[in-house]
């Protein structure tokens, strides 16, 4: 069995094309994960707009229960907003289900309270309230675990009582991960928390990530393709709204140049150092021009990676 | 100087008044986005209701003042909650609709107040002492002042206490900033609605007793009036802000009673082209923040 | 061995617009939607054949209706030659144009003012004061007056527009305010205060004077309609109108492709102002004065409910909300007068004497059941239950986007 199930419609047009079955997927990521466990979100036909404009569009895809699984995409392809939809602070149709149970019409405060921690995009931070009261304001549970993020983020500890607006980019995103972390989660959306800050405060992000991902799955928007590759077992990839590429492997996905190029407008490889910066910028244009071309480079992507017309739009 | 002082003091008083009125609509408009026509019509209805009991109560006696008060405000608050849940919350998160709905409030429940007590206006009494004067500096000023201005004062003061301490006022004040991302916490927010909607609904009630002794009437027109001053003082205050309604409410006032004494009667304008500055200086409002 | 997918097709065809910049590839997001609401124009293109087919008829309907003997009984209070129909029908003309220039703001731009009726208070109180002050004929003295809400639209929509959405209500509010405070404190004793101002007869034309000639006040009024309506036609569907209707739909898109909204705001304002001030100038000929209920905010309101009532968005929903508004108010204050409601026990006498209770009541309940007004029913109606969903859904949208 694949350990990342594909929606039926896909594997039924998987055979039809004659691409490898997908029982023969075997991985090493899958290998700890107890190959039965039932993925923690599966999305199936996720459509969303927002003032009347679709930014999401019959997205299907889900996340294992374990270990971080990345989503991918140029700026402005849906990413964010998907992850929204998958909460509901934009309005959406389709069938989200979240541990076995729909999720998908209920309002956002109660999916949250199922088990979900979201980190948004831009950190969030309630920038009048103390830094106590942003995280008090997010417990949860009856016993929120405040010594665990006292040990991760001892900084917080110290700034308790400083308005959170006043704190630096790095530090917010402490508290937008501690707010999050202070919960017992079945599943946690984390929306770049790389974004804008400097190389070693990234690294601590991606440690912190790193070792929160040993108990709780993740789903992590991340342009930085150098913490992809340190962190992501699997990684979903959308263009245009829509899901375009997905792999239960993300390191294999990054090491194809061609798909990259094509799908992220980035070389995965061209040095770590740079690469960051390179995700980061407004885009990068300059790849713009080659991609319809690039479009037809399937036939180099290697022999595991299937192709699938059915997402193909009118 | 006997002059200034009484101005002053009358324009505190009525800052007071706008006050009441504009903290609610502050509230209510940072937390929710809603511009609520129908705030007028929870201050009269509160200023009906003191004064309903007033006169059963017999009407120049202390306790009587503070049981009317009690009872102004806790109708404004039930009023409000009523609003909020019957009418506001089936339109979640459609913002003009809302507005639309507390106009059509504010129509009807005038429109009813008519009917109920009629069109003109009622002349009230309150304890002996509010007819007394208090003289400061030479100033002879009527003691109802003092009244509105320590009621305001002890408003700010609980609603600042509330804001502060609580985890509701904790919850609004993070809504005022970001509604969304207190849902995306877990918290329902619709809750803080309705209590955002109560609060305010209760400081109108008490404003409309208040107002009623500062006026010596009521008259179902009595909450429009003041809502429109209260709608320039949160604009002017920056929406959304309760320091800001504060400080506004006063300068307002202050203009407005200055204005009308040196400058014959104009007061009204002078009130409006200081809204025409802020805005075309500072568009949020002198502590509002950037939309 | 891993398995992953990859979907050329759905990802050449984004890739493709990529090349744009990063707002192209959001307006190229934007387009299936749209384009089925162009679908759904097309297909209703013989409907609005019949519609303006209609329209003419009525209209030369109600341009020979002084010359007819109709009965409305329980709407009209006499046959439709009477000057007391006359007058009525006049006013609902009226207040069908007024509410047709608050549509140009909020149906059209999504502008929510609160200070529509400061225009058409100066219609009329600039006619009044002008007349009764100046010894001019007519015609000199609407211009002059027409010159000065120019101006004085101009100056509120430069100062108001500097804010959107609901400050932006609140700050019109306010300058209205103040001119219905200014009116009624009777300066230079110009006004006649609260007790209004007696229309000054002596340089008006014969043949607008007297009861027996209502009915030419009647045509006069029916000519400021079709008028009103041409002009919001002739706005709503110039360059300026199309513009004012993106940026009611998303501001931010608007600024991207570098139109800038201001400008186009203002110049709706100002024409929105210009011709309430046409129809109040009118209303003065008709009524013979003036009152500050002409300027105050609750007149604003009254346009505003009109216009929901009838169906935001829709000329025709701002004609029959106008009229219906004109015609209802009417029926309730006889009802709250009559016999029938003096005998009734408190409970019921009280709200059913209250015509403005009812209004309100009314107007709350077809926001919260009744998106899209009269019309929208009406259209929904003709409708399959799929497609009546989906319009409500966008009727809905269509208030929405007036923040
Ligand atoms: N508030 C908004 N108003 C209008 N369009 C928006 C808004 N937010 C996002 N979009 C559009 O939705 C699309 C997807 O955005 P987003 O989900 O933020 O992309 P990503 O997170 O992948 O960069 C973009 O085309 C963007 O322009
Ligand atoms: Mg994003």
């Amino acid at each position: 069995m694949s350990q990342h199930p594909q929606p039926s419609a896909d594997a039924a047009h998987a055979g039809a094309t004659g691409a490898p079955a997908q029982a023969a997927a075997v991985q090493p990521a899958a290998a700890q994960a107890g190959a039965h466990a039932r993925p923690v979100l599966e999305i199936a036909g996720l459509t969303a707009h927002i003032a009347g404009q679709q930014v999401v569009e019959d997205v299907s895809f889900s996340v294992p229960a374990t270990g971080i699984t990345a989503l991918l995409g140029r700026n402005g392809v849906g990413k964010t907003s998907t992850i929204k939809a998958v909460i509901g602070l934009i309005s959406r149709t389709g069938s989200v289900t979240l541990d076995g149970e729909r999720i998908d019409k209920e309002p956002t405060f109660k999916i949250i309270r199922r088990g979900v921690g979201y980190v948004p995009e831009d950190r969030e931070v309630f920038s009048k309230l103390t830094v106590a009261e942003n995280l008090r304001l997010a417990e949860r549970d009856a016993s929120p675990r405040r010594q665990l993020v006292e040990e991760l983020f001892p900084d917080l500890l110290k700034r308790a009582s400083q308005m959170a607006g006043t704190l630096s980019g790095g530090q917010q995103q402490m508290v937008s991960l501690a707010r999050a972390l202070l919960n017992e989660n079945k599943l946690l959306l984390i929306d770049e928390p790389t974004k804008g800050l400097a190389p070693k405060i990234v690294q601590e992000v991606a440690e912190t990530l790193e070792r929160a991902a040993e108990t709780v799955p993740i789903l992590l928007v991340e342009q930085n393709l150098q913490v992809v590759r340190q962190l992501a077992a699997g990684a979903v990839v959308l263009s245009g709204g829509r899901v375009v590429h997905t792999t239960a492997s993300a390191l294999e996905f990054l090491d194809n140049e061609d798909l990259t190029q094509r799908l992220l407008g980035v070389h995965a490889d061209a040095g770590h150092g740079e690469d960051a910066a390179a995700g980061h910028g407004e885009d990068t244009d300059a790849g713009h021009g080659e991609n319809a071309e690039a479009g037809h480079g399937e036939a180099a992507a290697p022999a595991n990676t299937q192709t699938n017309p059915n997402g193909a739009q009118k | 100087m006997s002059t200034i002082v009484l101005l002053t003091v009358t324009g505190l008083g009525l800052g007071a008044l706008y006050f009441l009125v504009a903290s609610g609509l502050s509230l209510i408009y940072g937390l929710m986005g809603v511009l609520n026509f129908a705030h007028g019509s929870f201050l009269t209805l509160g200023a009906f209701a003191g004064w309903e009991f007033a006169r059963r109560a017999g009407a120049d006696n202390w306790w009587t003042f503070l049981g009317s008060l009690l009872v102004g405000a806790v109708v404004g608050a039930l009023f409000a909650a009523f609003t909020e849940f019957v009418l506001i919350r089936k339109l979640y998160e459609r913002h003009i609709e809302q507005v639309l709905v507390t106009v059509g409030l504010s129509l009807a429940s005038v429109a009813l107040f008519d009917g109920i007590w009629g069109t003109d206006t009622i002349h009230i009494s309150g304890p002996e002492w509010f007819r007394e004067t208090t003289g400061i500096l030479g100033a002879q000023i009527s003691n109802d002042r003092f009244v509105a201005i320590i009621a305001a004062v002890l408003v700010l003061l609980g609603l600042v206490f509330f804001l502060k301490r609580t985890r509701y006022g904790m919850i609004i004040r993070a809504g005022v900033e970001s509604r969304s991302m207190v849902t995306a916490l877990g918290i329902d927010v619709r809750k803080a609605f309705t209590l955002v909607f109560a609060i305010g609904g209760a400081a109108a009630g008490l404003g409309g007793v208040l107002a009623s002794h500062y006026f010596q009437y009521v008259s179902p027109l009595l909450g429009g009036s003041l809502l429109i001053f209260a709608f320039i003082v949160t604009v002017i205050g920056g929406l959304g802000s309760l320091t800001g309604a504060a400080i506004a409410s006063v300068v307002v006032a202050l203009l407005q009673q200055f204005a009308n004494f040196y400058l014959n009667g104009t007061g009204d304008f002078v009130v409006v082209v200081a809204l025409a500055l802020v805005l075309l200086f500072r568009p949020s409002g002198l502590l509002g923040r950037k939309s | 061995m891993t398995t992953s997918k990859t979907d050329p097709q759905s990802e050449a065809q984004p890739a493709a617009a990529g090349s744009a910049s990063a707002g192209e590839t959001a307006v190229g997001a934007g387009q299936r939607p749209r384009k089925a609401k162009h679908d759904g124009g097309a297909a209703a293109g013989g409907r609005s054949l019949l519609t303006w087919g209609a329209g003419g008829a009525g209209v030369v309907l109600l341009a020979l209706l002084p010359l007819l003997n109709l009965s409305l009984p329980g709407v009209l209070p006499g046959p439709t030659y009477t000057p007391g129909s006359l007058q009525l029908l006049a006013m609902c003309m009226l207040m069908a144009a007024a509410a047709l220039s608050y549509h140009l703001l909020l149906g059209v731009t999504g502008l929510l003012s609160f200070g529509h009726a400061l225009y058409f208070g100066a219609g009329v109180y600039g006619l009044g004061v002008i007349l009764d002050t100046f010894d001019i004929p007519l015609l000199p003295a609407m211009g002059l007056t027409l010159l000065l809400v120019i101006v004085l639209a101009h100056v509120v929509g430069a100062v108001g527009l500097r804010v959107t959405g609901i400050p932006f209500a609140m700050v019109t509010l306010a300058f209205a305010e103040a001119g219905h405070v200014l009116v009624g404190r009777n300066p230079g004793q110009a006004t006649g205060g609260e007790e209004g101002l007696t229309l000054a007869t002596e340089n008006l034309p014969e043949a607008l004077l007297g009861v027996a000639n209502t009915r030419n006040l009647y045509w006069l009024a029916l000519i400021v309609l079709l008028v009103v309506f041409a002009v919001v036609t002739w706005v709503q569907y110039s360059r300026a109108g199309h513009v004012a209707a993106a940026v009611r739909e998303n501001e931010l898109r608007v600024r991207v492709i570098g139109v800038q909204p201001y400008l186009v705001k203002l110049l709706v304002f100002v024409v929105g102002g210009v011709l309430a001030s046409a129809v109040g100038m009118v209303y003065l000929l008709l009524q013979s004065g003036a009152v500050p209920r002409s300027l105050s905010a609750d007149f604003t309101i009254t346009l505003l409910v009109m216009v929901v009532l009838g169906g935001v968005g829709s000329r025709w929903g701002a004609i029959i909300g106008g009229v219906f508004y004109t015609l209802l108010d009417q029926r309730l204050t006889a009802l709250a007068q009559s016999e029938a409601i003096a005998g009734l026990p408190d409970i019921l006498r009280i709200p059913l004497s209250e015509p403005l209770f009812i209004l309100g009541t009314l107007f709350i309940l077809v926001v919260l059941f009744l998106p899209g007004g009269i019309t929208g029913a009406v259209h929904r109606a003709t409708l399959s239950r799929g497609q009546r969903r989906q319009a409500a859904a966008r009727q809905r949208q269509a208030l929405e986007n007036a923040e």
